[in-house]
């Protein structure tokens, strides 16, 4: 429904932008708290941020597709948290699935930040790439749980032998 | 009718008090924390934030300790909740292909691309009491991953394996059905099926269970098979206005089943299979499989089918799914009827009294 708001404005570059950021949204959103706030340590002497819009909590409706595909219809409602924050002219959002209030404030700084020249780089390879190895490690650990499960059918064939 | 009734304010606390202290139980046995019934209680979560249609591990275990593990108290609780919140987004559609799989089996095709993959589940148990859960400190076995490859995410079954199109396709349909919101609008009849999907999948899975039962039963012939069932987790996006472009917010488990359904065909459809889905949150296979069979079912009247089971009749199936308004209006009857009950046997004494006169009468003649 918000997709043709950045019609005129689309570019390449504002493209492979967005999608950096559409990125380390992701990891902010999915990743434990702990190891957002050991990197938060390292910067919370001299980052000042201004909260725009103090974290609140609210729902979301989940909307799925009849038979996967088909037409929409609402499931049920998720808890989210939101925040807004601004580092100097830059402003950063938080948007997370639960309630942790901290985790959104947090995300909406280090959106910021990582918008801002200064800081990106540094924090790309400080927090979201390690952030990310860690998300895909989890995941992988449960696929290959899962994968331990697969069933291996054989068909009976009387009189024949292998 | 019940009245207001005053006074028996003392009795009320002491009866939340006393409640609190059986909720408590033996005091010199540890308390249960709401982190435990979380992780450990993995299946009464799921059922609580599916029916309770709110997606919050923390806040359905806390129900849960709440109620004392009463479920529909819980989903009570839960849904009381919801309503202090203001609602933020409604998400994109999840795109349950994508689906990170815990488990994924199908009854309809051995061979499946993916193969079946059973996950943690209770099919293959036997249903003997395990006495070693009973004793402390039992660790668990360590899943053999040593084969030490992962699932790649795996296409619906259905889309994958009906080249011949003999099973109908799940699209969009061409005038596109609204799906009216029934946690802000009232039920309105007929429903379309995403309305109908949206107060299954909040419905009691007891109620579906028995209707579902019943459809396998002979009440609306329907001769179903599990299409697919999966289990995983998928990603939530939502579009905030401040952006104007997706993002991820998290992950949500969920549970789907596709049923595959016998179909004769009408006038204008030739004979194939038909579909019925079902979808919860969290690991909750029962209670999507019954969702399935009752989505089914009502969809008779879209494939032409003769309404004879109760299945089938939407206004009964819709109007006394949700266990929330079912276990009000039941538990209602415990409020004082005091005034209700002293005229009807008032009218009781009267009836009695009119039917010993023409009694008297009657003989007289």
């Amino acid at each position: 429904m918000m997709a043709s708001q950045n019609s005129e404005t689309e570019t390449p570059v504002t493209n492979s932008k967005i999608q950096k950021r559409q990125h380390w949204l992701s990891v902010l959103a999915k990743s434990p708290l702990e190891p957002i706030e050991k990197v938060w340590a390292e910067y919370s002497g001299f980052v000042h941020y201004e909260l725009i819009r103090p974290p609140e909590i609210g729902l979301a409706m989940v909307r799925a597709r009849t038979g996967g595909t088909g037409s929409s219809f609402n499931l049920g409602e998720i808890t989210v948290t939101r925040a807004a924050a601004n580092v100097q002219d830059t402003t950063g959002f938080g948007f997370i699935r639960g309630r942790n209030k901290r985790q959104a404030e947090l995300m909406a700084v280090f959106d910021a930040l990582l918008q801002r020249e200064g800081t990106a780089e540094e924090l790309m390879r400080k927090l979201i790439h390690p952030l990310d190895r860690a998300l895909k490690t989890a995941a992988d650990e449960r696929s290959a749980k899962a994968a331990a499960t697969k069933v291996e059918f054989f068909t009976m064939v009387r009189g024949e032998a292998d | 009718m019940y009245v207001a009734v005053k006074g028996g304010e003392k009795a009320i606390e002491n009866a939340h008090k006393l409640l609190a202290e059986e909720r408590r139980g033996d005091v010199s046995i540890a308390e249960l924390d709401v982190k435990q019934i979380q992780h450990q209680l993995k299946l009464a979560v799921s059922r609580v934030m599916t029916e309770g249609s709110c997606y919050d591990e923390e806040l359905a275990a806390l129900a849960i300790k709440q109620a004392s593990g009463d479920l529909v108290e819980a989903i009570f609780l839960l849904r009381a909740y919801r309503t202090t919140l203001t609602r933020f987004f409604t998400t994109e559609p999840i795109k349950t292909e994508t689906m990170q799989l815990c488990r994924r089996i199908s009854a309809t095709y051995k061979d499946l691309p993916g193969g079946q993959v059973l996950g943690p589940t209770y099919d293959y148990t036997l249903r003997l009491l395990d006495f070693k859960l009973a004793a402390e400190g039992g660790e668990t076995a360590e899943v053999d991953v040593a084969n030490n490859h992962n699932l790649e995410s795996m296409p619906r079954v259905v889309d994958v394996l009906n080249h011949e199109g003999l099973i109908e396709p799940a699209e969009p349909s061409a005038v596109p059905e609204e799906a009216t919101d029934l946690t802000r609008e009232p039920l309105k009849l007929p429903a379309n099926r995403p309305t109908r999907l949206q107060n299954l999948a909040r419905a009691d899975e007891g109620f579906l269970l028995a209707l579902g039962y019943s459809t396998q039963r002979g009440y609306a012939n329907s001769h179903p098979f599990a299409g697919e069932i999966r289990i995983g987790w998928v990603s939530v996006s939502v579009v905030p206005q401040e952006l104007g472009f997706e993002i991820e917010i998290g992950e949500i488990e969920v549970t789907e089943c596709e049923m595959i359904n016998q179909f004769q065909g009408s006038k204008v459809v030739p004979p194939q299979f038909t579909r019925g889905y079902g979808l919860t949150f969290g690991h909750s296979e029962r209670k999507a499989m019954a969702m399935a069979l009752v989505d089914r079912a009502l969809r008779c009247d879209e494939l032409g089918e003769e309404r004879i089971a109760p299945a089938q009749d939407e206004e009964f199936v819709l109007a006394h799914s949700d266990n929330v308004e079912a276990s009000g209006f039941v538990q209602h009857l415990k409020l004082p009827h005091y005034v209700d009950f002293q005229s009807e046997l008032e009218m009781i004494r009267k009836l009695r009294d009119k039917r010993n006169l023409s009694g008297e009468e009657n003989s007289d003649g």
